[in-house]
């Protein structure tokens, strides 16, 4: 729309006509109060607290509702208004219990602040209070019915923006109250957004009620440790005897790609981190059979020792390593060096959730192609095909409703499932489970194989006419499927696609090398190019993958296992006993199924104890910073490094750090000058300092950016807290057409998180309350 | 069966077929029941529009918008359906005229709908009565089956090729209903919440599409307009204030009653003449002029004539045209507190300042009542009552801090005399009962 | 948004909603009567009232208590057979409607919103009926009585009480 100019208190603005006066004055810095309004949900003009003075009108109007127009002349601040603002506070008062000392929203409560400024001090309202008992709801949700000031916020982001409706408006008048749909319960996806958007301490929630005062939180930004979203969060932390603890996520500020969304699990899933029976001390399989605590020092020998062993007398392709979905990418691509580089084996591998190894093949040299998880959010057509984006992947379901309801875009799914996502779509299509493929093909207009309709051809039809548009597809699609579904989408004008994996670093973790064939930016091993000189004794072949070392442990065939953060036993099955002639090496916080038959037991930090870089299934690489802390754990990158170097590996080869080396440009030296000159070379010209500690992971990221094409991204916007789109065109491969994707879905749903999701106490009880339980999935 | 009175003073227009026993559809033909819609047929909308513009009538519903005006806002061309909408959710306190209408004259509603809808170029009606008006509602269904019957609603209407459908509705009790975009919203099966304006009901109203809505009495008046022609009905009343209007007397007159006087009637001569005056030799001591919401006027303030622009100017309103009489023998304090109770129950809840501030009012006027308040108390239910007059989401509030502000501007000496625990030196003192 | 397979209403009724639903441009409309006669036939807004209108409309059951908890006439709990609705607002209040309440409260030996033990009778004040020029005004159930008195009341009550009210729905 055009521009049209205003006056605001004197000053001239401008803004698209048709915004909204709130809007366009708080984009121009003019704060106009509110409780009711909040920008993306519904307008209600309910609280009165923004009414401005508009020339030549005669009553006070809500600056909500109120559309900008040419020549308009609005006053926001008098006499006349802050009299207005101040006895609707005093109204507000009347009846709110001023239990501000206690209340979890003392010190950040909206009415508090509104209060403050508009100086409702004296208090006119002399009838007794009504207090009504405070409910709980769920396991979440608490609500304290008098603090209630009746903004409809949590009704709205429960309907409009979660498309829930769990909450309504019941009663009229001063009777008005909120209630739940189960009458005195929820029954909903317990996703917290109505407590967090609550401007008062009518809804607290379960984890961080009466806990703690907000200003004895520290915060901290980080990215959220369970699906593949990636959402941003930001972690309030205490101190503790043993360390840091989480009381609190959200993100209120609305930085980074979920706005102030967050999911149960990042809302309130991360209480495992405080479990009591997490372990923090190393733990050594005795001759007895029983594992006991040992010092570090003896637990990192024995573990150093055996592995030097077993590769010395019986080589590295009699070791295997499997990682994590859940560690940083500086910690995935640590391993799979050590792996290569100290163990000397490519026998590495990790639970894999999607075939990013056939999506990176499919649009190698395609530039610009894959969406961000912010494309779905402004994107004019979405095509979501398989997938349940609801349970797998809830802040793309978020974005992908915010999309269709604000700016109407037009939602395509096809699914095998009725998925709850259908609401949204323009158009949806239910096909054979095992249609995915042949959808494909009839998409692009080879009908064999495929059983068109009316709605089917509709829906084709539809999808051939839109001009931009964003493809998300789920772990149905895999090798030749992605490559089928890549050769339509880029027949159509403006595609971009996202492959959808099931954790926090599933992305990180292919993109970075846990694969026996593929070296991190999915090179092979076949064509290790700088790989051969960077990482000197890499073994050419390809090693074994996770069904294929579990295979050579039954056959006797493997030495050692080296788990991190991972528990293959019960993900895959795996029937112990296979392992029993296996020196198993397991680093995790908890006594998984494969801890329980390990030889040694590191205790570990999960990622919110950590930091580092991680990359969400959209490719969008983030930083992840140390919020919590836990007396007894180590990182896994420290432990990575303290093996190696208990094996007798130089760490400096392992982790480029500290400034033994000098920079001569490669000038006098040659190309041959060794890898720590070359990365020299790079962070010189990069403007960048050696890092000064061999456990600092910002050495690793500094290595991957120089080895990583796709992953040199702007170091400077990263760190500021930006997400960045990791670069997948950069990826030039060739896969074997008879390579296995072992793609194994998690199938966790908004209330299971593998292993995480096991431990997590919010989560079971959250699944406990529920009438149909939704399945526990296994563990990761 | 609701009294009827009559009075010489009387100009009888739309009330000329009560107890004439026009409910019946034959009886309303012999009547020249649905000539009018026939003329309109033939003449078509700008006719229509033009003799309701020419009539001066304004909305019954006590907010006065020129009828004719208001449906020349609806855009000619629409996407969406265009539909008339009926109110008759008559639920001010001191008003009972539309209950007349119902039971006497239900086809003067639905001729008067169907000339809505022609006028508009709507194809749809709705008629809303209100919950407690079952039995009328069951008198309003028969007479529409009976228009249905003769052909006179739906398709091809008089044999026009015109289509019109009528459908009756209940409401369920709720005074907030009343209002258009209320209305419209429990209409749609939803709460009697009001929506946000603009966009007003002529450009998005029912179900999206452009709506006129009118109250039962301004809809039931258009076919006389038609009969007798705009500049006619006009003469009838004052300048901008044409023909007539139901004034409902109630209260303390000899007569009380639903009488049908020019725009413009004294209101002294309403009471005293029409309605017979105070019963048992009583003086008078106030009169709310037009339903409870209205600002009350002292005996020596009603010598005046009852139409929208001179009431304007006696500083109240012209409303519903429920006259409510008040003797010497009541309690002010009494009648300001059932008056802020009835609002105080009907506030919808949604906005901050109509919700908190009739309940404070209130449970303020209650306590003061029963003598447990000082004199600062009654400044606060005055700064109360004045911060909630146009700060409010719909006019309920206004409709409930005007009536307050009139008692306490006007009768501040009641007030103080129930200061300081004396309470109240009437007798006929109640307990609040409704919560 | 469907007819249910069975019904906890009467055939007529729940042919007539089979209508009701039928008459709008949206079914949603037939939401408020809908509640409204199930009244008139359960005596109250049952949880499985709530539950089949739900059904019939193709809203959730929280939508509906929503709006019926708004609206003042429906009721989730039963009231006696004949419910006696006195209008104390002020035009009836001017022409002693609360003496015809504490007449009704004395007669009937209940309160605002109480019940008879024999289960005939429940009492409540109400807001303005629309009845004022004929006041003071009851309404029992949906029928009005005007120009009350405490001795016509007494007839009214008596009426009812003998099974000669009238009734209507």
């Amino acid at each position: 729309m055009a521009d049209v100019t205003f006056t605001v208190d004197g000053k001239k603005l401008t803004a698209p006509a048709g915004t909204l006066l709130i809007d366009a004055c708080r984009k121009a810095g003019i704060e106009i109060p509110a409780f009711c309004y909040y920008p993306g949900l519904s307008l209600q003009a309910a609280c009165r607290m923004c009414v401005v003075r508009l020339e030549k009108v005669p009553k006070l109007q809500t600056a909500c509702t109120t559309p900008v127009a040419e020549g308009m002349v609005v006053t926001t601040e008098s006499d006349e208004i802050k009299q207005s603002r101040k006895a609707i506070l005093e109204l507000l008062l009347g009846n709110h219990p001023l239990d501000c000392p206690v209340c979890d929203a003392g010190g950040e409560c909206e009415l508090q602040d509104m209060t403050f400024k508009y100086g409702a001090a004296e208090s006119k309202y002399v009838e007794i209070k009504q207090h009504r008992e405070e409910q709980q709801w769920s396991p979440v949700v608490f609500f304290d019915r008098p603090r209630c000031i009746l903004c409809y916020r949590c009704v709205r982001v429960c309907g409009e923006g979660m498309d829930v409706w769990a909450l309504g408006v019941q009663n009229r008048g001063v009777s008005s109250v909120i209630s739940p749909n189960g009458e005195d319960h929820l029954d909903c996806e317990e996703c917290g957004m109505c407590i967090d958007i609550c401007p008062v301490g009518a809804l607290t929630s379960g984890t961080y009620r009466y806990k703690t005062r907000p200003w004895e939180m520290n915060h901290v930004a980080t990215v959220c440790t369970h699906c593949g979203d990636g959402c941003k969060t930001t972690l309030g932390v205490r101190s503790v005897d043993d360390g840091s603890e989480i009381i609190r996520g959200d993100n209120r500020d609305k930085s980074g790609m979920n706005g102030d969304f967050l999911c149960i699990k990042g809302r309130y899933a991360f209480d495992f981190t405080t479990r009591e029976d997490r372990i923090t001390k190393p733990l050594v399989r005795q001759p007895n059979g029983q594992l006991a605590e040992v010092s570090w020092e003896q637990a990192l020998e024995h573990a150093g020792m055996k592995l030097r062993e077993i590769r010395d007398t019986r080589g590295g392709s009699a070791i295997g390593v499997i990682g994590s979905t859940r560690t940083t990418n500086e910690e995935a691509y640590l391993l799979q060096k050590f792996a290569r580089t100290v163990l000397n084996t490519n026998n590495i591998d990790h639970h894999r959730t999607a075939d990013y190894a056939s999506f990176a093949a499919a649009l190698q040299g395609k530039a610009g192609r894959t969406a961000s998880l912010r494309d779905f959010l402004t994107a004019p057509a979405i095509l979501l095909l398989g997938n349940d984006a609801t349970e797998q992947h809830p802040a793309l379901a978020w974005n992908i409703r915010s999309n269709v309801r604000q700016n109407r875009a037009r939602l395509y799914v096809a699914n095998h499932a009725d998925i709850k996502l259908h609401r949204q779509a323009k158009s949806f299509l239910q096909i054979p489970q095992d249609g995915y493929a042949a959808l494909v093909q009839y998409l692009a207009g080879n009908e064999a194989g495929f059983d068109g309709t009316e709605i089917s051809a509709a829906f084709r039809e539809a999808l051939r006419k839109e001009e931009s548009l964003v493809i998300a597809f789920g772990s149905e699609f895999r090798g030749r499927d992605i490559q089928s579904l890549v050769d339509f989408g880029l027949g159509l004008p403006n595609v971009k696609f996202a492959a959808l994996g099931d954790y926090a670093n599933s992305r990180g973790a292919a993109d970075m090398g846990l694969m026996p064939d593929l070296l991190p930016g999915y090179v092979p091993l076949a064509a290790a190019k700088h790989f051969g000189e960077e990482y000197p004794s890499l073994p050419s072949a390809p090693g074994l993958d996770m069904l294929q070392m579990f295979d050579a442990a039954e056959a006797g065939n493997l030495g050692a296992l080296y788990v991190v953060g991972s528990n293959p036993v019960e993900r895959y099955g795996i029937d112990p006993t296979a392992l029993k002639n296996t020196f198993l090496i397991v680093q995790d916080m908890f006594m998984t199924e494969t801890a329980a038959v390990a030889d040694v037991i590191f205790p570990a930090a999960n990622l919110y104890e950590k930091s580092g870089t991680v990359t969400n299934t959209y490719g969008d690489l983030q930083l992840a910073k140390k919020a919590a802390d836990k007396a007894g754990v180590r990182t896994d990158f420290e432990l990575i490094v303290r093996l190696a170097d208990k094996m007798g590996a130089d760490p400096k080869k392992l982790v480029p750090f500290g400034r033994g080396v000098r920079a001569d440009m490669g000038q006098t030296r040659g190309a041959q000058s060794g890898e720590a000159d070359r990365h020299a070379v790079w962070l010189a010209a990069n403007n960048l300092e050696p890092k000064l500690s061999p456990f600092d992971p910002f050495a690793v990221f500094d290595e991957i950016q120089r080895l990583v094409p796709s992953y040199n991204v702007s170091r400077f916007e990263l760190l500021g807290g930006q997400d960045k789109q990791t670069r997948s065109d950069l990826v030039q491969i060739e896969l074997d057409p008879a390579r296995r994707d072992l793609v194994l879905p998690a199938n966790d749903t908004l209330f299971t998180s593998g292993t995480l999701g096991r431990y997590s106490r919010m989560l079971h009880s959250v699944m406990e309350s529920r009438t149909t339980k939704p399945a526990e999935t296994a563990a990761d | 069966m609701p009294r009827l009175v009559s009075h010489p003073d009387e100009v009888k227009i739309i009330s000329r077929r009560f107890g004439q026993g026009a409910a019946e559809i034959d009886r309303y033909i012999e009547l020249d029941g649905y000539k009018a819609a026939q003329a309109a047929i033939e003449k078509g909308p700008e006719w229509i529009i033009a003799e309701m513009k020419a009539s001066g009538l304004r909305g019954r519903g006590g907010a006065g918008f020129p009828t004719g005006m208001k449906w020349s806002f609806v855009p000619k061309q629409s996407e969406k359906p265009k539909y008339v909408l009926v109110n008759g959710d008559e639920s001010e306190p001191g008003t009972c005229k539309d209950h007349l209408i119902f039971l006497h004259d239900p086809h003067a509603v639905i001729e008067g709908t169907l000339i809505a809808g022609l006028a508009i170029g709507a194809k749809m009606g709705f008629i809303y009565l209100r919950g407690e008006y079952r039995y009328l509602l069951k008198i309003m269904e028969k007479a529409v089956a009976d228009a249905y019957a003769k052909g006179f609603l739906g398709k091809n209407i008089f044999g026009s090729g015109i289509d019109f459908e009528v459908v009756t509705q209940t409401g369920a009790g709720a005074y907030e209903v009343g209002e258009e975009s209320a209305l419209m919203e429990s209409l749609e099966g939803k709460r009697g919440v009001p929506r946000i304006k603009p966009p007003f009901p002529a450009v998005v109203g029912l179900y999206g599409g452009p709506t006129v809505i009118n109250n039962a009495e301004t809809i039931a008046t258009a076919p006389h307009i038609l009969l007798m022609g705009g500049e006619a009905y006009a003469k009838v009343g004052t300048e901008r204030n044409g023909g007539t209007r139901l004034f409902g007397i109630s209260g303390h007159v000899e007569r009380p009653g639903v009488y049908e006087l020019p725009m413009g009637f004294n209101l002294k001569r309403a009471i005293y003449e029409v309605a017979g005056g105070i019963p048992g030799g009583k003086k008078l001591k106030a009169v709310v002029p037009g339903g409870s919401s209205t600002p009350v006027l002292l005996p020596e303030e009603i010598d005046v004539g009852l139409d929208f622009d001179q009431m304007a100017k006696a500083g109240t309103m012209l409303g519903s045209g429920g006259v409510v009489v008040i003797d010497e023998s009541v309690c002010m304090v009494e009648f300001a507190l059932r008056t802020i109770k009835f609002y105080q129950h009907e506030s919808c809840g949604w906005c901050i300042p109509c919700r908190e501030g009739t309940d404070w009012l209130k449970k303020s006027i209650t306590r003061l009542h029963a003598g447990g308040a000082v004199d600062k108390d009654i400044d606060n239910i005055r700064y109360l009552a004045e911060n909630m007059m146009g700060r409010t989401f719909c006019p309920l509030g206004d409709a409930a801090a005007m009536p307050t502000i009139g008692f306490v501007k006007k009768f501040r000496h009641e007030f103080e005399e129930h200061l300081n625990g004396k309470g109240c030196p009437y007798e006929h003192q109640r307990e609040a009962v409704l919560v | 948004m469907s007819t249910p397979a069975t019904t906890i209403f009467s055939p007529a009724l729940a042919a007539r909603f089979d209508k009701l639903v039928t008459l709008y441009p949206v079914r949603r409309s037939a939401l408020v009567p809908m509640l409204l006669y199930s009244q008139d036939e359960v005596g109250y807004i049952s949880d499985a009232v709530v539950e089949e209108i739900a059904v019939r409309i193709g809203i959730t059951p929280l939508d509906v208590r929503n709006v019926l908890s708004y609206y003042s006439m429906l009721r989730t709990k039963p009231v006696g057979k004949y419910n006696v609705q006195v209008c104390t607002n002020i035009s009836c209040m001017l022409k002693d409607g609360y003496g015809i309440l504490d007449h009704c409260k004395q007669r009937l030996g209940i309160g605002h919103k109480e019940v008879t033990p024999d289960g005939l009778f429940s009492l409540e004040e109400v807001e303005c009926i629309g009845a004022c020029c004929w006041a003071p005004a009851v309404q029992i159930n949906y029928d009005f009585y005007d120009d009350l008195t405490p001795e016509k009341m007494d007839k009214v009550l008596e009426d009812y009480r003998a099974g000669r009210g009238k009734e209507t729905l």
